[in-house]
């Protein structure tokens, strides 16, 4: 069980939180975008092996958003940090 | 390089090899020094790498090739998965695809002389709402349509062929059906990918563990090679089957894959007496159950949420499928769980594969089978070869490229294949 530390609520189980993907993925303007860049927006990943930026919902306690950036090979949290935020730790790639 | 023809397996090998004490039996394959260059590369000895090789030789007559493996064959998730083999999936495409691999099963013991232990024993997919039995129901006729030899089953009919299985109405999971594919069943993992290995590696093929594959190497738009941590071997045609580890491959070329690496865990049970002779799965209730040969219960579930490469998941997971599955087989309740184990799944967005030529020129990729790719390893291998031979694909895997997610012509198979597996 991971113990992830919400920024509002602190220290919790993995199980009151839902994930939510990696993080930093802007949107294109669907006016302008072709369908190579929405194709990207929409399904294609970084998928690092490392240090990774990621989203997190505190889903079970006060179901707000943060980020996170997260080991993938051995799942530590490095830092939590709120959307909106750039990584204060450096990301893989 | 010719052919090296090795020891035929069969009963009468057996005895007169116990004649001697089984002391005389050849190695099953070699392991020889990489060589500077080949006509192909596979990079990564999986069960769906080690097909691809022996296709290629097999139906293509193309044997100067190199199985590159970081670790030992069969030690990825070839190794570690619960071998469910079917092929009742959704969408045509799929159908036509898992199906043929399933047509592969049905011969590859013999094929390769290697028993894999194949047993069509049947999968049970359950449902438990009355959303589940319309999504059933709309598959088990899907199928029929395809081909596909797939029954609707009642819980009467379910209790017939499982008596101890919990169809009680107050159940927590109530059992409202399910379907049955009689043509599925498991197989032995390990044998599997010895079987494969073995018959590559007598076709003239290279198998080299302990080889871990560090960069793609290219000219322009032209794949030439890879490093290795044993030096640089050079191919004009590489194809990469790493399951979980695609994206770092990929990143290696400098492309992109619409793909997640989660954790996928199982466990075994203490070995007991044959008890359940068939597979039982439930999309709904997130578990799966059948027995192995030794005995054990094998189960499963579901991937753990967040991305991982670490091999291994988290408790909550599996305390989650033991209460479904206990739920469904109250007989289970006091069984004591031997070993557990997770791999690194690579997940699609549609939860179909990708078999695809890329932008690179004669680099391929073969990845995204997630949860479930075991059952294809035949038919994957078969068609990677034929798309490598060619330097296209053939028409089972074409709807299975990567620019399906750029023209939006995904393979949807959410939920209505039947969870993972
Ligand atoms: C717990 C679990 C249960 C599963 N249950 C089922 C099931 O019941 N039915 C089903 O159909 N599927 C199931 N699966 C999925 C199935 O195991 C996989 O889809 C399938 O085995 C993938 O085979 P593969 O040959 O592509 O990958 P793998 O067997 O993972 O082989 C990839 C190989 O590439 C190697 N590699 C990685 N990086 C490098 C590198 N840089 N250089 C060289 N080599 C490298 C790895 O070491 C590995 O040996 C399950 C998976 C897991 C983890
Ligand atoms: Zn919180």
């Amino acid at each position: 069980m991971l113990e992830i530390k919400c920024p509002w609520c602190g220290p919790r189980d993995e199980s009151e939180f839902a994930y939510g993907g990696e993080a930093h993925i802007n949107r294109p303007d669907p006016e302008t975008s072709d369908d190579l860049a929405w194709a990207h927006y929409l399904y294609f990943r970084d998928n690092v092996q490392g240090l990774h930026a990621e989203r997190w919902n505190h889903a079970y306690g006060c179901r707000r958003w943060f980020n996170a950036v997260r080991d993938t090979v051995n799942y530590r949290f490095h830092a939590v940090y709120e959307i909106g935020e750039d990584p204060p730790v450096e990301v893989a790639k | 390089m010719s052919n090296r023809r090795r020891q035929n397996y069969s009963a009468f090998s057996l005895f007169t090899q116990g004649m001697s004490h089984h002391k005389h039996w050849q190695k099953a394959w070699r392991s020889p020094e990489p060589r500077s260059h080949y006509d192909v590369i596979i990079v990564g000895a999986g069960g769906h790498g080690l097909a691809t090789a022996f296709y290629l030789a097999a139906e293509h007559g193309i044997t100067n090739v190199a199985v590159l493996e970081k670790g030992w064959l069969g030690g990825g998730n070839t190794g570690r998965n619960t071998t469910i083999v079917r092929s009742n999936y959704l969408q045509t495409e799929s159908s036509d695809l898992y199906d043929k691999s399933l047509q592969l099963w049905e011969g590859l013991s013999q094929h390769v002389n290697y028993n894999n232990m194949f047993s069509q024993r049947g999968v049970y997919n359950l449902a438990h709402t009355p959303g589940d039995v319309r999504t059933t129901l709309r598959r088990v006729n899907a199928n029929r349509l395809n081909g596909i030899d797939a029954e609707y089953h009642t819980p009467a009919d379910i209790r017939a062929n499982i008596p101890y299985i919990n169809t009680s109405p107050d159940a927590r999971y109530p059992i409202l059906g399910g379907s049955f594919q009689p043509r599925a069943g498991v197989a032995r993992h390990d044998a599997v990918a010895w079987g494969l290995a073995r018959a590559a590696d007598e076709r003239g093929v290279d198998i080299i563990q302990d080889c871990e594959v560090t960069g793609i190497n290219r000219d322009g738009s032209r794949v030439t090679g890879v490093e290795t941590t044993r030096g640089t071997i050079n191919a004009p045609k590489v194809g990469v089957v790493v399951a979980g580890h695609c994206s770092v491959l990929a990143e290696m070329a400098g492309l992109k894959l619409p793909i997640e690496s989660h954790p996928l865990q199982a466990c075994v049970s203490e070995p007991v007496k044959p008890v359940l002779n068939t597979v039982v799965m439930s999309n709904q209730v997130h578990g799966y159950c059948s027995q192995s040969d030794k005995g054990e219960l094998v189960m499963g579930a579901g991937i753990d949420s967040y991305a991982g490469y670490g091999q291994r998941g988290s408790p909550r997971v599996i305390e989650n499928f033991l209460a479904a599955i206990k739920e469904m087989f109250p007989i289970f309740s006091r069984m004591r769980m031997l070993r557990q184990w997770g791999g690194v799944v690579d997940v699609a967005p549609d939860a179909s594969p990708i078999l695809s030529k890329t932008d690179i020129q004669g680099l391929y990729f073969n990845c995204g089978w997630g949860t479930g790719g075991f059952k294809a390893t035949p038919g994957s291998g078969w068609v990677f070869a034929h798309t490598i031979a060619k330097d296209e694909p053939h028409p089972i895997n074409a709807p299975f490229s990567l620019e399906r997610f750029v023209t939006g012509r995904l393979v949807d198979e959410h939920g209505a294949a039947a969870v993972a597996h």
